[in-house]
C-alpha cells in the first residue's frame, strides 16, 4: 500500500489538461441535454444499448461518450447493463435476422414509459447490409422507433445531438 | 518462387498417392493453387498437418453442377489453397477438424451455407445458421435469392443442443446474445463449480447479416464499402485485404505512394484499437485510472485520423486502385508531431501499469493460453504472440509497402492477459516507427490506378496484417465486373475458439478480462 502511495506521490497527476477541443457545440449540447433530462427524467436518463447486428463501428463511437472529452454522465447520461433499468434503448446495425427475437424482447422488458433511437446508417435505413435473407434492415422494421440518429457511424457528437433531439421532442410526461 | 517445402511436399503427396496437381493461378499469387481429388480431402489435410503446415482457412463456391471447396494452408509464409470439386447432387467432403482444430468452425459455416456435408466432422452441429432460413436453403448456392424466403418472424435460437456439465455443485450460466455493456451480441455458457470456470462454450452467429451473398453482384467500388464494414475497427485492414484480392484478379499495379498511404492508415488503425483495448482491459480489473487515460488518448488519435484523412475510423478511403486522398505536409507534421507527445506520455502510462501491484495480481497468470494450445488453434495476432507464436503477414509474407520495411513484432511466452497485453503496448511504438519511416519516405506520384474490371472469372487473394493478427480475402470476378464470390477471414474466427481454452480454471469474474484480452470480433466472425 505504501508503495502505491509513493508511486502516485511521485507520479502526480498525468492527466494533462484536455486541449482545447473543435467542437464548441459539444458544452452547448450538453447543456441542452442537461437541462432537458433534468426536466423530463427528474436529473438522469438511463440507456440500454442494443447492437442487433452492427459492424461494431457504432458501438466504438458510443463508447467515446464516456471517454473524457465527451464524459456524457456529467450530462446526466448514464449506460445500464439492462433493460429494465433503462428510459432508452440505442440500438445499432441493420437488425439481423438471428437478434430479431432477442430485440424484440429487449424492447418487452424496457418499462414504459421507453425511447428507442435507432442509431447510424444501417439503424436508419439498413445502411450498407440493407434487407436481406440474414437482416430486418432498419431497427424500426422490427421495433417502433422513436428518433434515428445518421452517420456512418456517427460521431459521439453526433450522438450527443440526436440524444438531445429524441429527449427535446418528448411531450411533458407529467 | 516455390519454397523448398512445397516441392518436397508435393513429392511426398505423390508418395502418399494423394492426387494433388499444382495449377496456374495469377490472381492467386504469391500463393500456391492445388487442385485435389475430393477422396483424397481428408488425407490430403492429414499430410499437410505433418508436414507442419498452418490451417488458414477454408471457403466455398458454387460453380453451378459442382460446389468448390478450398482450404488455404502456410507455411514459413508461404501460402498455398487446395481446392476440390464435389458434385452438386452428393456434395460430401471429407473433413480437416480431425486434423487442424481450427477448421472446426469454418467447416460447419461451410455446411451451413453450401450445404456441403463433412463426414468425419466430429461436431454435427450448425454454426452460423440458427433459424432465418429453412432446412432445406443453403443461402450461397448461387439459386437462392439474396431477400431469401424469411418468415414474417424469425423464431429464436432455442433448439441448440449445448454441452451438458454433470456433478454435484456444478451450475450453468447463460449469458447473451445481449450482453451487460456496450458490445456486440453473442452467447456464452458457462458451467462452474462455485467461481471456477469448468467449461465455456460460444454460441455466435447472432449478427450474421449475409456479408457473403450481398457481396455478390456489386462492383469494385461496391465490394470495397461492404469490405470496410465486415468488422468496424478493422474497416482499414479489410478493405485492403478485398482491394488487393481484386486488384491481382484485375491486374491493377497500385501506386507506390498508395500503397504507402494505405499502409499509414492500417497502422494508425492498429495503433486506435490497441490504445483503446488497453484501457478497456485495464478497466475490467477496476483500475479506472488507466481506462481515462487510454481513453483519452485514443480520442486524440482519433481526431487526427479524421484531420488527416477525414474520417475517424478512415472508413471507405481505401478505393480499388489506391486511396481516396492525399496527404499534404500540414497533415503529415500534425501526426509526427502527435507521435512524439504520444510516445512520452505512453512511457510514462506504461511505467505505472507495469508497476502496480494490484494490476500485476489480476493480469499475471489470468487466462492462461499455452504456446501448444495456441499454436493447435492457429492464434494469431496479439494472442499468438503472447504465447510464442511470431507470425505476422508483414514481416513473414510481406506485401508492399512492409516488403521494404523493417518490422518490429514483440513475441511473449508467457500467454497470460497481462502478455497479450505487453504485445499491444509494445505494437503500438513499432507502429510508430512504422508510421515516421512511411512519412519520411512518402513516395511522390498519384494516389490511384484508373479501375479497369476484371475479366469474368478472374479470381484473386489478399492478405494484410490486422490489428487482431492475419487476414485474407478471397474475391472471384462474375460478368461485367461484377463480384461472384467475396470471402473474408477474420483473426477472430482463429482466436475466439481459443477463449473457450484459457478461460477454464479461471474464475468467473476474470471472464470480462479474458474476453477482452482477447477482443474477438463478432460481426467479422458472424458475417
Amino acid at each position: 500500500m505504501l508503495r502505491i502511495l509513493g508511486k502516485i506521490q511521485r507520479i502526480g497527476i498525468v492527466t494533462e489538461p484536455l486541449p482545447k477541443i473543435d467542437e464548441p457545440a459539444l458544452e452547448e449540447v450538453g447543456a441542452q441535454i442537461k437541462a432537458k433530462i433534468g426536466e423530463m427524467f427528474s436529473g438522469s436518463l438511463a440507456i440500454r444499448q442494443v447492437d442487433a447486428g452492427s459492424c461494431n463501428g457504432c458501438e466504438l463511437e458510443i463508447h467515446a461518450l464516456n471517454n473524457p472529452y465527451y464524459g456524457i454522465e456529467r450530462f446526466g447520461v448514464h449506460f445500464v447493463a439492462s433493460p429494465r433499468h433503462a428510459d432508452m434503448l440505442l440500438v445499432t446495425g441493420p437488425v439481423s435476422r438471428h437478434m430479431e427475437a432477442a430485440l424484440r424482447r429487449t424492447y418487452d422488458a424496457t418499462p414504459e414509459p421507453k425511447l428507442v433511437i435507432a442509431v447510424g446508417e444501417c439503424g436508419a435505413n439498413g445502411g450498407e447490409f440493407g434487407v436481406s435473407y440474414a437482416s430486418c434492415g432498419a431497427v424500426s422494421n422490427v421495433i417502433p422507433v422513436d428518433a434515428v440518429i445518421r452517420g456512418c457511424p456517427p460521431t459521439p457528437l453526433d450522438l450527443m445531438r440526436g440524444i438531445l433531439q429524441a429527449v427535446g421532442e418528448l411531450p411533458a410526461l407529467k | 518462387m516455390t519454397a523448398d517445402w512445397l516441392t518436397a511436399f508435393l513429392g511426398r503427396l505423390t508418395t502418399r498417392e494423394i492426387q494433388a496437381q499444382e495449377e496456374p493461378a495469377a490472381g492467386l499469387a504469391p500463393a500456391h493453387l492445388l487442385t485435389v481429388q475430393a477422396d483424397d480431402w481428408g488425407q490430403f489435410a492429414h499430410e499437410a498437418k505433418n508436414w507442419d503446415c498452418r490451417w488458414v482457412a477454408a471457403w466455398g463456391e458454387d460453380s453451378g453442377d459442382d460446389l468448390i471447396a478450398n482450404a488455404c494452408f502456410e507455411k514459413d509464409g508461404t501460402y498455398l489453397v487446395a481446392r476440390t470439386h464435389v458434385k452438386r447432387a452428393t456434395p460430401i467432403l471429407p473433413s480437416h477438424t480431425p486434423y487442424f482444430l481450427a477448421a472446426d468452425r469454418p467447416e460447419r459455416h461451410m455446411q451451413d451455407m453450401f450445404g456441403i456435408a463433412f463426414m468425419d466432422h466430429p461436431d454435427p452441429r450448425r454454426w452460423t445458421r440458427h433459424r432465418a432460413w429453412k432446412e432445406s436453403e443453403y443461402p450461397l448456392r448461387k439459386n437462392f435469392p439474396a431477400a431469401g424466403n424469411p418468415l414474417a418472424q424469425t423464431p429464436p435460437n432455442d433448439n441448440y443442443r449445448f454441452l451438458f456439465a454433470h456433478g454435484s455443485g456444478v451450475y450453468e450460466i447463460p449469458v447473451g446474445p445481449v450482453h451487460a455493456g456496450i458490445i456486440e451480441p453473442g452467447h456464452f455458457r458457462f458451467q462452474a463449480v462455485g467461481e471456477t470456470v469448468l467449461n465455456l462454450e460460444e454460441r455466435l452467429g447472432y449478427v450474421h447479416k449475409g456479408i457473403e451473398k450481398i457481396a455478390e453482384g456489386r462492383d469494385a467500388k461496391g465490394l470495397a464499402r461492404l469490405a470496410g464494414r465486415v468488422s468496424g475497427d478493422s474497416t482499414v485492414a479489410h478493405a485492403w485485404a478485398a482491394c488487393m484480392a481484386m486488384e491481382k484478379a484485375a491486374g491493377i499495379e497500385v501506386p507506390p505512394r498508395a500503397l504507402a498511404l494505405r499502409a499509414i492508415m492500417a497502422e494508425r488503425e492498429r495503433v486506435a484499437n490497441h490504445l483503446g483495448d488497453i484501457g478497456a482491459i485495464c478497466n475490467d480489473v477496476s483500475f479506472a485510472f488507466a481506462f481515462y487515460q487510454f481513453g483519452r488518448l485514443r480520442e486524440v488519435w482519433q481526431r487526427v485520423s479524421r484531420e488527416t484523412f477525414g474520417h475517424r475510423f478512415m472508413m471507405d478511403r481505401i478505393v480499388p486502385g489506391g486511396v481516396l486522398s492525399d496527404l499534404d505536409d500540414q497533415a503529415s507534421g500534425s501526426m509526427q508531431k502527435q507521435m512524439v507527445s504520444l510516445k512520452k506520455e505512453l512511457d510514462g502510462l506504461y511505467n505505472i501499469i507495469d508497476d502496480l501491484p494490484s494490476l500485476e495480481d489480476r493480469l499475471d497468470t489470468t487466462g492462461h493460453l499455452s504456446p501448444e494450445t495456441a499454436k493447435a488453434f492457429g492464434a494469431l495476432g496479439y494472442v499468438g504472440r503472447a504465447s510464442g507464436i511470431p507470425y505476422d503477414v508483414r514481416k513473414d509474407a510481406p506485401y508492399a509497402p512492409y516488403d521494404r520495411l523493417s518490422v518490429e513484432v514483440p513475441v511473449f511466452q508467457d500467454g497470460d492477459v497481462a502478455a497479450r497485453v505487453k504485445v499491444r503496448a509494445e505494437e503500438i511504438l513499432a507502429s510508430f516507427k512504422l508510421i515516421e519511416t512511411l512519412i519520411e519516405y512518402l513516395p511522390p506520384g498519384s494516389v490511384r490506378a484508373d479501375w479497369k474490371p476484371a475479366p469474368a472469372g478472374a479470381e484473386g487473394l489478399g492478405f494484410t496484417e490486422g490489428f487482431r493478427g492475419e487476414i485474407l480475402a478471397y474475391v472471384r470476378f462474375g460478368e461485367n465486373g461484377q463480384i461472384a464470390r467475396y470471402f473474408p477471414r477474420d483473426t477472430s474466427w482463429l482466436t475466439w475458439p481459443t477463449l473457450e481454452k484459457l478461460i477454464r480454471d479461471n474464475i468467473v469474474p476474470d471472464f470480462p478480462v479474458c474476453n477482452k484480452s482477447v477482443n474477438g470480433s463478432y460481426s467479422g466472425h458472424d458475417l
